[in-house]
């Protein structure tokens, strides 16, 4: 399956995780490695068994729709990189292209 | 009593004994919140098992509890008990980083469940532990804030991911500790540092306000020094959560009566046979098989059963943990809260978005992203993510068919006593290693519990005596556990904890 380099900067694309050319250089065999490892999972499973995705399976758990204190303003933005005007300002959002 | 007797005799004692200290008024909190800050003060420079210590606000916290009692309240039996709580728990009072630069000073708006039902029973909050970055490690090396080191040998890991708690419980620092195991980040660290530590049953405690990993896999439990102290932890933080929807909405198991009891008369305990053999260390297989022979010796039935998928678990949850962490972890998009950088006016959202993912996540994280996203992408998600969500099936139908023959299942809780700092970080393999034992109940979500059972005679550190029970029979991990410990001592085996040196457990001679 040979994870290259450049399948590695792909993922990291779609992550959205700048890496630098070192870690790719280091992560590449690495996770070629992990994923080596774990490709037995894929033999031994097969068609007819179901899957889980969780562990008690619990399914439609309500709560009562009711009215709840929520954030004030202040304590929303407390954390933000940066706001302005009572919002989160974020850098521009469109590419130039 | 001097005060350097006075403080030994408290950072010695059980939770349970402070809490009846307190509440007869022997002692009061704050005398007791005063002896653990001067014993975090004595050792924590070599142990750094905390990120944070609120000095002024665990006073504070005990006063009030002291002016409860004074007042003639009647309070829980952990009261003004103090308790470390692991650094990836929402505290309003501290920053919750999750061992992460990615959260570094973040102060979260609002408190954890099991943080607000620690406060509303009057426990004193001494800080937060260190752990590694997310809970991602068997060792706290990926910690942005620096390994925690074993008080059995500074040399050697505390376990991860939740090393700083079972570091804080092993170096007297605090009596009580909060842990979250997602593949056994409470019970390989109680494991090799001697301590107690117990996975709940998924949807046993709730998962609100704590830092998500793997959310199917996620649950937090109490870590303690002698299982009476885990269940009466066990007991404040369960229960039913709304605000959790993986919540089990049942009582709470009878764990601190079980705890109580320790009566294993009648019960049949079996022994996995996958979970031993090859890669297991010789101290630990001997002092696992006297734990088992003395159970049996207090009336317990012994059978050996197998679970013959439990040899693909560990493929499983490297297959499921990094698929629903990479989710998890994308919310850290430098928007909203946590580490911005390159916001220079020039770069778009997402190219600042890279780039604080990139300066913000150490190298495991970026690692078990990118697997992560390799799982879940189109044309491997079948073969990888669907797969492994198919023996999930099987290693739970495993579960099913032992539980079927026995009240609880055991073994080892890690194949080895505490590695050398530095020794796995390098091999992601070998780390993954740690979990092996710790790994099924997670994936299966039964309840789960790492005990003492003595030391390895090969190099005098402790191992741990893991115990599963089928989803909301906790209280049979108390009744094991209970049992070991009580045969243990009366066998004269120590699990006495060696005091580092500075440590106020042993007040000088002239004292």
């Amino acid at each position: 399956m040979a994870l290259t380099e450049r399948e590695v900067a792909r993922l990291a694309e779609l992550a959205r995780i700048e890496l630098t050319p070192e870690e790719l250089r280091l992560f590449a065999p690495q996770l070629d490695v992990i994923l080596d490892s774990v490709a037995s999972v894929a033999q031994v499973a097969t068609d007819d068994v179901p899957p889980t995705s969780h562990a008690m399976g619990l399914t439609n758990v309500f709560r009562d729709d009711v009215v709840r204190p929520g954030l004030t303003p202040q304590q929303a933005l407390a954390m933000a990189p940066v706001s302005e005007d009572d919002r989160f300002r974020v850098p521009r959002i469109l590419d130039e292209e | 009593m001097s005060q350097a007797d006075l403080n030994a005799r408290i950072i010695t004692a059980t939770a349970a004994e402070l809490g009846r200290a307190i509440a007869a008024g022997t002692w009061t909190s704050v005398q007791v919140t005063t002896a653990f800050l001067a014993q975090i003060d004595a050792v924590d420079d070599r142990v750094n098992a905390f990120v944070s210590v609120d000095r002024e606000g665990a006073l504070a916290a005990a006063r009030r509890v002291d002016e409860r009692i004074a007042a003639g309240e009647r309070l829980g039996p952990l009261a003004g008990v103090p308790i470390a709580v692991k650094d990836l728990l929402c505290y309003q009072e501290l920053p919750t980083t999750a061992g992460s630069r990615m959260l570094e000073n973040w102060t979260p708006p609002y408190n954890s469940t099991v943080v607000q039902r620690l406060l509303d029973a009057g426990l004193v909050i001494l800080g937060k532990t260190n752990l590694d970055e997310f809970a991602m490690g068997s060792s706290t090396e990926t910690s942005a804030f620096g390994a925690s080191h074993n008080p059995w040998d500074l040399d050697r890991i505390p376990g991860g991911s939740g090393g700083g708690s079972s570091a804080a419980l092993a170096a007297h620092e605090a009596p009580l500790a909060i842990g979250t195991d997602t593949g056994g980040s409470i019970r390989q660290p109680a494991s090799v540092t001697g301590t107690v530590g117990v996975k709940p049953t998924y949807g046993g405690v709730s998962r609100y306000g704590i830092i998500a990993m793997a959310s199917s896999l996620d649950q937090c439990g109490p870590c303690a020094r002698t299982v009476e102290d885990a269940a009466l932890l066990h007991e404040v933080i369960a229960g039913h959560d709304p605000m959790d929807a993986t919540s089990i909405d049942q009582p709470v198991p009878a764990v601190a009566e079980a705890s109580r009891a320790g009566d294993v008369r009648g019960m049949r305990i079996g022994v996995v046979r996958e979970l031993g053999g090859e890669g297991y260390a010789p101290g630990v297989e001997q002092r696992f098989d006297e734990a088992v022979e003395l159970l049996r010796a207090q009336g317990a039935e012994v059978v050996e059963v197998s679970c013959p998928h439990f040899d693909q678990s560990l493929s499983t949850y490297y297959l499921i943990m990094p698929a629903e962490m990479s989710s998890n972890l994308a919310r850290y998009d430098a928007m909203r809260y946590g580490l911005r950088v390159g916001d220079d006016g020039q770069n778009s959202a997402e190219q600042v978005m890279r780039l604080s993912r990139g300066a913000g996540f150490g190298s495991e994280a970026k690692r078990r992203i990118i697997i992560g996203t390799y799982a879940l992408s189109a044309g491997y998600y079948d073969a990888y993510y669907g797969s492994a969500q198919k023996m999930r099936t099987l290693i739970t139908r495993d579960f099913d068919a032992a539980f079927a023959q026995c009240d609880v299942l055991v073994s080892p809780s890690t194949p080895t006593t505490a590695f050398k700092l530095g020794e796995r970080i390098d091999d992601p393999l070998a780390m993954y290693k740690a979990d092996l034992c710790t790994i099924p109940s997670n994936l299966a979500g039964n309840a789960s519990a790492s005990f003492p059972c003595g030391t390895a005679p090969e190099d005098g550190l402790p191992v741990g005596f893991q115990v599963m029970a089928p989803p909301m029979a906790d209280d049979r991990l108390y009744r094991v556990g209970a049992a070991l410990e009580r045969a243990l001592a009366t066998r004269g085996t120590s699990t006495v904890i060696p005091q580092l040196p500075g440590s106020l457990a042993e007040p000088s001679q002239e004292a």
